[in-house]
């Protein structure tokens, strides 16, 4: 991808805050902080992989871009317009056509009540994909776009009938249905078996060549990340400390953080025990009052001024950037 | 979307135009499904429909008028009264089933009211939360503490007595609130779930996800909730009738055990004016909480009974002997 | 050639369920040996759960063991009374489960768990029980005071730890590892294999360690054993495995996990679906999604063939 022909941008973050209430007191609610100023440009037919451990914030983040929660504070500029005006010109519909979210848990992604074609035929008929006899056929199509053959015998299914990788690839065709600029996936293989995790990966990554739909991939597996994205992020209790390219991210980390998470990936052959370099600590809760960097007590590098203030963006090469106070090259 | 492939649909499975015969074909085979491997369900779905049968046609199973007098008091069971006739020469087998019609319909009909409050508030406290949530919940306790017989005893003594309709309406109004809170916790279960977020992400409607989506995976609970309120009820139209508070010139099994109270028939020896209808209400009683059961065996598939345990049983004595454990 | 610790000859797990008789594991032998770390590697429905269960005679209804024996030290497990199966459970071998919250008892404190296990196997005073809990807490790597605190209150990490702690109160030779990691965040995890390196090199015990993460496997067994649809595949050296596997299955479970820093290829992975234990082809389990398959795999089923004299494969093709 020469950089005369980099794609357009669909969907921009800048500084990004959510908070929630923890708590029951009724005169002071408590809040923490699950999303700090994070900011991130996902582009027309490219996949942006978010890499984060639990307690990280990158499921949160998903569930504001398509409106589950409301944003406390930051921009969300969707093909070049803030998200309240987009939906107040366009409609809550149709966001909701051009964003679309596919979740973690095959099992529970589908009503079990209904059948597949029922799950596949309501997006299309929401969004009034035309007459009875047209959404059929799409339905068919759909089907067979996700590699489920044959297509008529799987629509009469339900869901208990089918396998966990045959339930994701049906939510991918119900979130396909009605054609969506932007497909958040979060965490969409970590329940599957090995071996269904890759077709459905391979899937994901043909839809967004093919058909040129951005991808916005949430794993904790940074190796999938690398796999099937061209960007990579990392985040660290709601925290955005590394971002960029994938393979500079996974081959060269520059954050302590993503440097402790690439170090602790089992290898084989690498058997014996393996200092982490990283301090041992739990992951702290972080809260709107709270300052810093949230690595500061675990980090190896770690400096007074790390406890003050969260660092600013270092452009550290050509799309790789950190946010980190104290940067070795 | 291009480079789609068209296929054409296989003529020989059924189309969507169909869908009403594929939906009668499916619940005939969900309902054989379900009393396959299931005593209870067998058991009590017989009995009830035999009930239910016997209520509906009274007229035509019986001779005699239940209001009238038609032979002397207190015949015992013969070949002309099969169940002998009351202290007013009434024949008790007549009675006891025009008097299922009316204890049947009092008792459906509470059951009715009181699981569509329940559903009502049950779903909607569970599916929005927050204010909603507080206010129907407040609103459940209050009901909740609501002394049911008691009140209803008021009435009827303020009123002098109450008729079945009045009972039926009562009893519906004060009997939600179990079903609520259960109803309730179980919406707020399958709202987390990711079906439910990904119908509201794809812009359902917030009526049609609470119908179309959530209430069909209520069904059986909504349904033991049913039958539970349907045995209470029909437990306090009796207690009401046998108190003297419902309306003793209806015929009732309520007001036949009174009137089997009041002329001492168990003391006289005419066991069968009080016998008979205690035991439509305790057969009643019975096959509708075998029905609860089976449906709770449906919902728990683990606590299914069925054949293949006896084969593994002798499966695993089998092997206990080949390993000389035996 | 020390004696095997634990020998599986011919072992054959089923379940009856109201569709069928499924067969959940098959023929499988195995040993291990002592201070060895076995992994068993493999997908949902390929047995190894039920392995693991069945060598400590956990099988409930309706899973039954119609045929094969477990040697423990020369005795058969299965043919092991109920006051010798008390004695060989814990002491001897004791089992670390995957999900540590559903293995905890939420209401009890966690030194209140300890000691119960402690007090239930030993003949002791509840103070000796108590000072032995503080101590496993140590080997874990948690503080004392910990015995105070309720599953709850602890960390997915530390509450593993808990369960690790537990497994070890007794000092068993072989302690069976379902998924201990796999719900946990990768730098827990790292730590988690840590302690279990360091525990391992204190105490020698062997640990069947079983997963479906072959490159966690590559890294912590000395030897692993592929299992699918009920069975042993390929079993012999983990270097071995993991660089050059023999059975198409291993090959292509291999290749579905994406590496970090391997080149950035497409990788194809296994076809198909994983199988259906009520409705198993004729002849090889793997048949289907083999992309090797031959006649002969149609109709018979492969027998494990001893390719080394530790490493043997189930396949027509070698």
């Amino acid at each position: 991808m020469d950089t005369n022909n980099t794609p357009e941008v669909v969907l921009s973050v800048k500084n990004l805050i959510k908070d929630f209430p923890i708590g029951q007191s009724n005169n002071k609610k408590n809040f923490m902080r699950a999303v700090n100023d994070v900011s991130f440009e996902l582009r027309k037919g490219e996949a942006l992989a978010i890499v984060g451990e639990s307690g990280s914030g990158k499921s949160t983040g998903a569930r504001v871009l398509t409106r589950i929660f409301d944003k406390t504070g930051g921009d969300i500029i969707f093909k070049g317009q803030p998200l309240d005006q987009f939906v107040k010109e366009h409609g809550t519909l149709e966001y909701a056509r051009q964003v679309q979210m596919i979740f973690q848990d095959p099992f529970g992604s589908l009503n079990p009540v209904h059948s597949i074609f029922h799950h596949i035929a309501r997006p299309l008929l929401i969004h009034k994909r035309g007459d009875k006899k047209t959404i059929e056929k799409l339905v068919y199509e759909l089907l067979e776009l996700v590699g489920l053959f044959p297509a008529v015998e799987t629509a009469q299914k339900y869901p208990f009938e089918l396998s966990g990788g045959q339930r994701q690839r049906v939510a991918i065709a119900r979130a396909l249905a009605v054609d969506p600029e932007v497909i958040l996936a979060d965490e969409p293989i970590s329940m599957l078996d090995v071996s269904v995790r890759l077709g459905i990966l391979n899937l994901m990554a043909d839809l967004k060549d093919k058909h040129d739909i951005s991808f916005m991939y949430i794993t904790h597996d940074i190796a999938t990340a690398r796999y099937f994205a061209e960007k990579t992020a990392v985040m660290y209790v709601g925290h955005m400390v590394e971002w960029g390219n994938s393979d500079k991210v996974t081959q060269t980390p520059q954050h302590p953080y993503t440097q402790l998470l690439l170090s602790a990936v089992p290898e084989a052959g690498k058997s014996g025990r393996r200092e982490l370099g990283a301090k041992k600590g739990e992951i702290p809760l972080w809260r709107p009052t709270s300052k810093g960097c949230p690595f500061a007590a675990r980090c190896p590098r770690v400096l007074d001024k790390c406890s003050e203030s969260f660092p600013a963006i270092t452009k550290v090469a050509d799309d790789h950037f950190i946010r980190c106070h104290n940067i070795l090259i | 979307m291009n480079n789609l492939t068209a296929s054409d649909a296989n003529p020989s499975v059924p189309h969507h135009e169909s869908e009403f015969k594929q939906k009668c074909r499916a619940a005939w085979k969900k309902s054989k499904a379900f009393f396959h491997g299931n005593p209870p369900g067998i058991i009590g779905g017989f009995l009830i429909t035999m009930i239910l049968l016997g209520a509906l046609f009274a007229p035509v199973l019986t001779t005699h008028n239940p209001d009238k007098r038609v032979a002397r008091p207190h015949v015992a069971p013969n070949a002309e009264h099969i169940m002998g006739t009351t202290r007013s020469g009434r024949d008790v087998y007549s009675q006891v089933l025009h008097g299922a019609r009316k204890t049947l319909s009092v008792a459906l009909f509470a059951g009715i009211i009181a699981t569509v409050i329940a559903v009502a508030v049950g779903v909607t406290s569970g599916y929005f939360g927050g204010k909603i949530d507080e206010w129907m919940n407040f609103i459940t306790n209050v009901f909740l503490v609501f002394p049911q017989l008691p009140l209803l005893i008021v009435l009827a003594a303020f009123l002098g007595q109450v008729g079945s309709a009045l009972i039926a309406v009562l009893l519906g109004i004060t009997s939600w609130p179990w079903g609520a809170r259960v109803i309730r916790s179980q919406t707020m279960a399958i709202r987390s779930k990711e079906f439910i977020i990904s119908a509201e992400v794809m812009g359902e409607s917030k009526l049609r996800i609470i119908l179309v989506e959530i209430l069909p995976n209520l069904i059986s609970i909504v349904f033991g909730g049913f039958l539970g309120t349907v045995i209470y009820a029909m437990g306090a139209e009796a207690g009401l009738g046998i108190l003297g508070l419902g309306d003793a010139t209806e015929v009732s099994w309520g007001s036949m055990l009174y009137w089997a109270q009041t002329s001492s028939s168990l003391y006289t020896g005419a066991w069968w004016e009080m016998i008979v209808p205690a035991s439509a209400l305790a057969l009643t009683g019975g096959a509708l909480a075998l029905l609860n059961m089976s449906i709770d065996q449906v919902s728990n598939p683990k606590l299914k009974t069925g054949p293949h345990l006896k084969l593994w049983k002798k499966l695993n004595k089998e092997a206990d002997k080949r390993r000389g454990l035996v | 050639m020390k004696q095997a610790l634990l020998e599986i000859n011919n072992l054959c797990v089923d379940y009856v369920s109201p569709n069928g008789i499924a067969r959940a594991v098959n023929n499988v032998s195995l040993t291990i040996a002592p201070g060895e770390t076995l992994g068993i590697a493999g997908e949902s429905g390929c047995g190894k759960s039920t392995l693991a269960f069945a060598i400590a005679r956990l099988h409930k209804a309706p899973g039954l063991i119609p045929e094969g024996e477990i040697l423990y030290n020369g005795k058969d497990v299965l043919k092991m009374s109920d006051k010798e199966l008390r004695d060989f459970r814990w002491n001897d071998v004791s089992v670390v489960f995957q999900s540590a919250m559903n293995s905890l008892n939420p209401v009890i404190t966690i030194g209140e768990q300890l000691t119960d296990v402690i007090l239930a196997h030993k003949k002791v005073t509840l103070k000796e029980a108590k000072d032995k809990a503080v101590e496993l807490l140590a080997i874990v790597g948690l503080p004392g005071d910990r015995l105070q605190s309720f599953p709850h209150q602890l960390s997915g990490g530390m509450r593993q730890r808990v369960v690790i702690a537990i497994a070890l109160a007794l000092e068993p030779k072989l302690i069976i590892m379902d998924e201990p990691t796999t719900a946990l965040d990768v730098v827990v995890e790292r730590e988690i294999l840590n302690e279990l390196y360091d525990l391992k090199e204190k105490f020698g015990f062997s640990i069947l360690f079983i997963s479906h993460d072959l490159s966690l496997m590559g890294e912590i067994a000395d030897r692993i054993g592929v299992m699918y649809a009920g069975n042993l595949i390929e079993i012999g050296d983990a270097k071995t495995v993991f660089s050059k596997p023999s059975h198409p299955y291993t090959k292509g479970l291999i290749s579905s996990f994406p590496t970090i820093h391997g080149p950035k290829e497409r990788l194809y992975g296994i076809p198909g679906d994983p199988v259906n234990l009520l409705r198993l082809p004729t002849g090889c389990n793997f048949n289907p999604r083999c992309s090797d398959c031959m006649d002969i795999c149609k109709k018979d089923e492969p027998q494990l063939l001893n390719l080394t004299a530790d490493y043997q494969a189930a396949c027509h093709k070698l």
